[in-house]
């Protein structure tokens, strides 16, 4: 066999160093949805890749819910230092104090779907051209649709039957004022392809990933780590149990599972064996069979 | 996984009748990539519909539409490993006008099944694909004659779908057909090897995808390199740092090479092939690297680095196949923006030379209007040079897409001739 040709993570790392390229190329001014979570700590570490060795072009946008794991924001701080780029935030807090949004009630409330209002808010604000994800498409059946290159209109909604045809890598990013892009550089990859670059590369991630001891309560079919934003009814009760997140969101809609894997060669032994996807510890996604597509159609990430 | 394993990207055409969606869920269900909740999701609406058992193919649905209306929309990407390779599909809609999804899905494949019902052998449809497939030079074509056990089995059925195949494909320019006669709703020849067809002696269609070589579906000869944009850090330690970042589009390029940058004709050498992981001694398509040169030349995105005794033809006059992807019909003469690589120039459509019947692949001369869906050779002016080579050559430099000015849309993808 002829010696040129690439492996898959190589080629699932060109691609996406391209994809970066393109969108500075192509847009004035870019940035990086940053959630702490592990798909948008890959897409910085490509991007500083992409652009080695200058910094990486793009700030690092943070839209922040107020509902925290802790561990989360000193990582997202670490990081901005560690490689000198600016950081946004966008406030959910900010969004219910200015009237823009109202709370959620009752038990199972939570600031999912109002980060869908600070997000475009902040892009607006900030006049963000493009925002870039880190979403992919093997994660849900409505982000199976999504292009490179995505279009928003100027109320930053996606129409899903109505977008640009993409072929070969010709990306284009034309748009008019006040319309915007999101961009998703690993569309391609699949979570355990994420988890084999981490361990590759050995990208630093937040500790949450890994098995820890945690006070947690049984919700949904998953475990729900206790917080100042949890609210229990009588049948429930906190536990510690020895768990690891395998996505991160919201501390209030995150569910963790049980686990021993402490080292990212456990963690991706574990993934592999995996009989059920990530997103089902998400309840955000278990409201109804089109809650990603209902969400991603206003606005979502 | 293997680290040496390879990615193949292979497109799925066919309509619902063929058995397209059960085929797509049958390989992602037979090796394990179809997950407990998904399946549970599955099984719940198969039973809301009334479906005995479960129904496979709803795996494939995913906008609200196309589960309410049961037909597929647009282009879905799926994604499935085996212990052999990562696969990427591209599952498109196999219906009339939905060409310019096919088309989109081909254009990154380096295969293409096409599913033939073995009662029904080869009708129009199946070589409304072939031809796609043909035209967009999908390396490797895999004739999946579907429904074997519709037709008891028999080797006769299979081979008068080849006979019926081969008479047409030898209008065609496909390089590598190979046809395997399978069963997708009891799975055989898809993962597992029929126990139904001993006179079959080829590989299951996994098998198959597994070992094809596809290490020389990209142009490896033509070395070529679009300059997407300049590295300049300005800081302390990479002060005249001049970084051309880009990915290799075919060829290879090692440091030391004697190149030309174009359009601008000027000469220099390969000084160093720079990553962040460190410098390399060559790089090849489809590598995304950072190349500085020897000398000091104005050089930026659009630009193209090729080595000097073998260059593409800068050209603002340019013969082309065109899809056209967008309900607005084509204009005459009307101007269009049109990107080629990381290239941006004003084009515009001179003249439409024949439209093709993708039914019967005759050529009409006599019919201009390009709409929605049309497949037409079309003569077209740039108002700089193209740098271009053939798209039966070079996939990535032999294609570009349209950009209507006033709506920003993609109009059309173009293959050059």
């Amino acid at each position: 066999m002829s010696k040129y040709y690439l492996n898959y993570l190589d080629e699932l790392e060109s691609e996406a160093i391209y994809v970066l390229r393109e969108v500075w190329a192509q847009f004035q001014n870019p940035v990086i949805l940053f959630s702490g979570g592990k798909d948008s700590i890959v897409v910085t570490h490509l991007a500083k890749k992409a652009f080695f060795p200058s910094k990486i072009p793009f700030a690092l946008m943070h839209v922040d819910t107020g509902h925290n794991f802790p561990e989360t924001i000193k990582f997202r701080d670490d990081l901005i230092k560690s490689l000198g780029v600016r950081l946004i935030v966008g406030s959910v807090q900010e969004s219910i104090d200015t009237g823009r949004v109202a709370e959620e009630k009752g038990k199972n409330a939570t600031r999912n779907a109002l980060q869908i209002t600070t997000l475009l808010d902040a892009i607006e604000s900030n006049k963000v051209d493009c925002a870039i994800g880190g979403g992919r498409r093997d994660e849900e059946k409505a982000r199976a649709k999504e292009r490179f290159f995505s279009h928003r209109d100027d109320f930053g909604q996606w129409d899903p039957k109505n977008q640009r045809p993409e072929l070969w890598n010709l990306f284009n990013g034309k748009h008019f004022e006040g319309e915007h892009f999101r961009a998703f550089p690993i569309s391609n990859w699949t979570e355990m392809d994420v988890w084999n670059y981490i361990k590759r590369e050995n990208i630093e991630i937040p500790s949450l990933y890994f098995a820890h001891e945690r006070e947690v309560v049984w919700r949904n079919d998953s475990w729900i780590p206790n917080s100042e934003f949890l609210q229990l009814d009588e049948r429930e009760k906190i536990e510690t149990k020895k768990i690891r997140f395998r996505t991160l969101g919201d501390i209030t809609i995150t569910g963790g599972i049980e686990s021993d894997a402490d080292t990212l060669e456990k963690i991706a032994q574990e993934v592999a064996a995996m009989r059920q996807t990530e997103r089902g510890n998400r309840s955000d996604d278990k409201r109804s069979e089109t809650a990603m597509e209902d969400r991603k159609k206003q606005g979502y990430f | 996984m293997l680290d040496n394993n390879q990615l193949l990207r292979f497109t799925t055409a066919g309509s619902v009748d063929d058995g397209k969606s059960t085929l797509i869920g049958r390989l992602l269900y037979d090796s394990k990539s179809i997950f407990e909740d998904q399946l549970e999701a599955i099984e719940n609406t198969s039973k809301q519909k009334g479906h005995e058992g479960v129904d496979l193919a709803l795996f494939t649905d995913g906008l609200r539409d196309e589960r309410e209306q049961g037909i597929t929309i647009d282009v879905a990407y799926r994604y499935f490993t085996t212990p052999k390779r990562k696969f990427i599909i591209a599952d498109t809609p196999g219906h009339i006008q939905y060409t310019r999804n096919m088309v989109t899905g081909a254009s990154t494949a380096n295969a293409a099944i096409i599913l033939v019902d073995a009662r029904h052998g080869v009708i129009e449809q199946t070589k409304r694909h072939a031809f796609i497939a043909s035209l967009l030079q999908i390396p490797h074509i895999i004739v999946c004659i579907n429904k074997m056990d519709l037709v008891d089995f028999k080797e006769e059925a299979y081979n008068k779908v080849i006979g019926q195949f081969e008479e047409f494909s030898s209008k065609l320019l496909v390089k590598d057909v190979r046809f395997i006669p399978i069963s997708a709703l009891l799975g055989d020849n898809v993962v597992n090897r029929s126990e139904n067809m001993g006179w079959y002696q080829g590989a299951p269609l996994l098998h198959t995808l597994e070992t094809m070589h596809i290490s020389s579906d990209i142009n490896k000869v033509d070395a070529r390199f679009p300059v997407q944009t300049v590295l300049r850090p300005q800081s302390e330690e990479y002060r005249d740092y001049r970084g051309y970042a880009g990915r290799v589009a075919s060829g290879v390029f090692r440091k030391g090479d004697e190149v030309t940058i174009l359009p601008s004709g000027f000469t220099s050498k390969i000084k160093s092939i720079d990553t962040n992981d460190g410098e390399l001694e060559e790089a090849f398509a489809p590598m995304s690297v950072s190349i500085t040169l020897e000398d000091d030349i104005d050089i930026s995105r659009g630009d193209m680095i090729a080595r000097s005794n073998n260059k593409p033809e800068p050209s603002q006059d340019v013969e082309a196949m065109l899809c056209w992807l967008h309900n607005d019909s084509a204009k005459p003469r009307a101007k269009y923006t049109i990107r080629h690589t990381s290239n941006e120039q004003k084009a515009m459509i001179k003249e439409v030379i024949y439209k093709i019947d993708i039914n019967t692949l005759n050529r009409k001369p006599e019919d201009v209007e390009m709409g929605m869906n049309d497949i037409c050779k079309v003569k077209i002016r740039t108002t700089k040079p193209l740098l271009v080579d053939s798209y039966r050559e070079n996939r990535t430099t032999g294609s570009f897409i349209l950009v209507d000015e006033n709506t920003n849309e993609t109009v059309a993808a173009g293959m050059i001739v």
